[in-house]
């Protein structure tokens, strides 16, 4: 295997990768407020068409992923109306955000569907892309996977190291002890439920301006809900988030490997396509089958609604 | 703030019917500013998405069609539903179940055995079962999550679809198009009124929908699956096994979504395409909540997301815009379904003005 080839699979693993970490990261911080939002891949659709419609017509990214992550965020709040202040099952609450931001995305994009856009331009790091094989990989990347790490920091420095991060887990963990020394359990919530929408648009985002650069419907294809299942498995941590993305990204970009392996597989491209759910389940099962580790890691309150003053 | 919402001391009846009435007409409010939004008539839109599909026999006919594979679907996740079973993957069951039905109708192109079209619903039901079987195994004997498990196996049953009418089941004849040979006579239902496409899989629904009340409201293990759902200590303590309660919630939920996949494949598509199922494995979910999650009211929601599906094909003709809407009228009426149903455990009060 080249070196070349070496670099070429990592850089493509990286990409796929990336909108797993950005939405991962954003539905951490929700369920760490102690809300499940099932609703990521509707967020992830309606962000990537608000995303992808303001690239075609602008030609501007940045503005592109503004858009998608406005998008993401004005979907979130329906979810938040109902399943925060309406306290309606989280479960339900988020299935329904995943069917209507799937079906609106559709509805929406129909016009733009199948056209294509200019892949946005990579971004070189002075010095470190001039490393042997990891520069090219990790260093003349898109925007946004710089975003992804620094994100990465940012909610590991938030919720670990800051006060408000300190609330938010206080809210996920213990919601009726955070309410009685005064927290706004509810309003706490609701900026999680945002920031998960939020970030899910910027990972929807990424998938239209920067990976495929074209809007076909459907092409989320599941990954707002590995991005959920990669919280699981990251038991709820940061880093891991950023461990397990890459892990699935290099599932998904397993086309590549067999080609690399030069070995003439007559393997129906299906199968291969089929590996990252495969994947899911299987890490799933793997980190689940251990029950203590789940329940002392999830957030306790996850997926309770909170009524003040009861 | 000067309302409040205040529990109520006993969950209200009247409000759990009613909040499926407010839900719809919410949706026909909202679902009219969308056409307004959109420079259409919102009048026009609302004739032709809700009445123009039921203005004749054969629109009912077709309407009862569609309302079959969603009836079946969704009495099905109803059992699992009430007992916090989370099947989503149903759609991968359907396909499932479409494909074990098909490969029996394809294994036998020549057969005219009375028993072709009972063995095609058996190996429906058994295909679907297999399917959920998976992530019933997997929760109860790994504690596996079933909502991501059985949703994940949605994408991997639509690949299966996709690689054996691309790959091995494909039509030699078929003019290199993913799909396979057309059923024989034999293998197909037979419709119920010639002229039309409703065929004796409406029969099979309703009787699904019978079984499943006589199970749920008569039977000890229906009454378990209840507790499980509503008070799972409670179930606990009186030593109803939650594993049985997943197991019975997911299999029945992949039974009757594989069989309602059958009724597809060998009814309207009379072959195995890549594009069997229009989403009926999900909107089945929203036909079970708005149906109260019992088997009248899945009658009757299965009708009413049938019309959002005619609905959809009808806009498209007549007023050019995309039939994706039938998805988007779709989550709006579950999410006010959701948010209405508030009203059933809260009342809103108003609160004194603080001095």
């Amino acid at each position: 295997m080249g070196l070349e080839l070496l670099t070429s699979i990592l850089f493509a693993t990286v990409m796929a990768g990336t909108p797993l970490i950005i939405a991962g990261l954003g539905e951490l911080v929700t369920e760490k407020a102690g809300v499940l939002n099932l609703g990521v891949e509707g967020m992830m659709s309606v962000g990537a068409v608000a995303a992808f419609a303001v690239a075609f017509f602008t030609h501007n990214y940045f503005l592109a992923i503004l858009a998608g992550m406005g998008a993401g965020m004005a979907i979130s709040m329906l979810f938040a109306v109902a399943a925060l202040t309406l306290m309606a099952n989280q479960v339900a609450c988020g299935l329904a955000l995943s069917i209507f931001g799937v079906g609106l995305a559709a509805f929406v994009g129909k016009p733009l569907e199948s056209m294509s856009l200019k892949a946005g331009t990579p971004i070189a790091i002075p010095l470190l892309e001039k490393i042997p094989v990891l520069g090219p990989a990790l260093f003349q990347q898109q925007s946004l996977v710089y975003f992804s790490w620094v994100l990465l920091a940012a909610v590991a420095w938030f919720l670990y190291r800051s006060k408000p991060g300190l609330v938010l887990r206080a809210v996920g963990e213990a919601p009726v002890a955070a309410h009685a020394i005064g927290y706004p359990v509810v309003r706490i919530r609701y900026l999680a439920v945002l920031f998960g929408g939020a970030m899910a648009g910027v990972a929807g985002a990424f998938m239209v301006v920067f990976y495929t650069p074209l809007w076909v419907e459907g092409m989320i294809a599941g990954r707002g809900w590995i991005s959920i299942a990669l919280v699981v498995f990251a038991t709820w941590r940061p880093l891991r988030v950023l461990v397990g993305a890459y892990l699935f990204g290099g599932c998904m970009i397993a086309q590549m490997f067999v080609q690399a392996s030069g070995v003439e597989l007559n393997v129906p491209s299906q199968w291969l396509s089929s590996l990252p759910y495969l994947a899911t389940i299987l890490v799933l099962v793997l980190i689940s089958r251990n029950r203590s580790n789940i329940r002392l890691n999830s957030p306790a309150s996850l997926g309770q609604p909170f009524l003040p003053d009861v | 703030m000067w309302l409040k919402f205040e529990q109520r001391t006993e969950p209200s009846p009247l409000m759990s019917y009613l909040s499926p009435a407010i839900a719809v007409g919410l949706m026909l409010v909202s679902g009219m500013a969308l056409f307004y939004v959109l420079g259409r008539n919102p009048f026009a839109g609302f004739k032709i998405f809700f009445l123009n599909p039921v203005k004749d026999w054969y629109g009912v006919s077709e309407l009862l069609l569609k309302a079959t594979p969603l009836m079946l679907c969704a009495v099905g996740l109803s059992v699992g539903f009430r007992a916090n079973v989370w099947n989503i993957g149903a759609e991968g069951q359907f396909l499932m179940g479409a494909l074990a039905a098909g490969g029996v109708a394809l294994h036998f192109p020549d057969s005219t055995s009375p028993f072709l079209l009972p063995g095609m619903v058996l190996a429906g039901a058994l295909g679907g079962m297999a399917w959920a079987a998976i992530p019933a195994w997997l929760r109860t004997r790994f504690n596996a999550n079933e909502i991501l498990t059985s949703l994940m196996l949605v994408y991997v049953a639509q690949l299966v679809v996709s690689w054996l009418v691309h790959g091995p089941w494909k039509d030699p004849e078929g003019f290199n198009f993913p799909q396979t040979q057309m059923f024989q006579a034999k293998a197909l239902l037979p419709v119920l009124v010639e002229g039309n496409r409703v065929n004796v899989a409406l029969f099979i629904g309703m009787g699904a929908l019978l079984i499943a009340w006589v199970f749920m409201n008569r039977s000890f293990l229906g009454f378990q699956m209840k507790v499980a759902g509503q008070a799972e200590n409670a179930g606990r303590y009186a030593g109803f096994s939650s594993k049985r309660t997943i197991w019975l919630g997911m299999l029945a939920g992949g039974a009757l979504a594989g069989i309602a996949g059958m009724s597809e494949v060998a009814g309207p598509v009379g072959q195995i395409t890549e594009h069997i199922s229009p989403g009926y494995g999900f909107a089945a979910m929203i036909v079970a909540f708005v149906g109260r999650l019992t088997p009248i009211g899945i009658f009757f929601s299965s009708l009413l997301l049938a019309l959002l599906y005619v609905g959809g094909e009808q806009v498209q003709q007549h007023m050019q815009l995309p039939s994706a809407i039938s998805n988007v009228f779709q989550g709006m009426l579950l999410f006010f379904l959701l948010a209405s149903d508030v009203f059933i455990n809260f009342r809103l009060r108003r609160l004194a003005r603080r001095q």
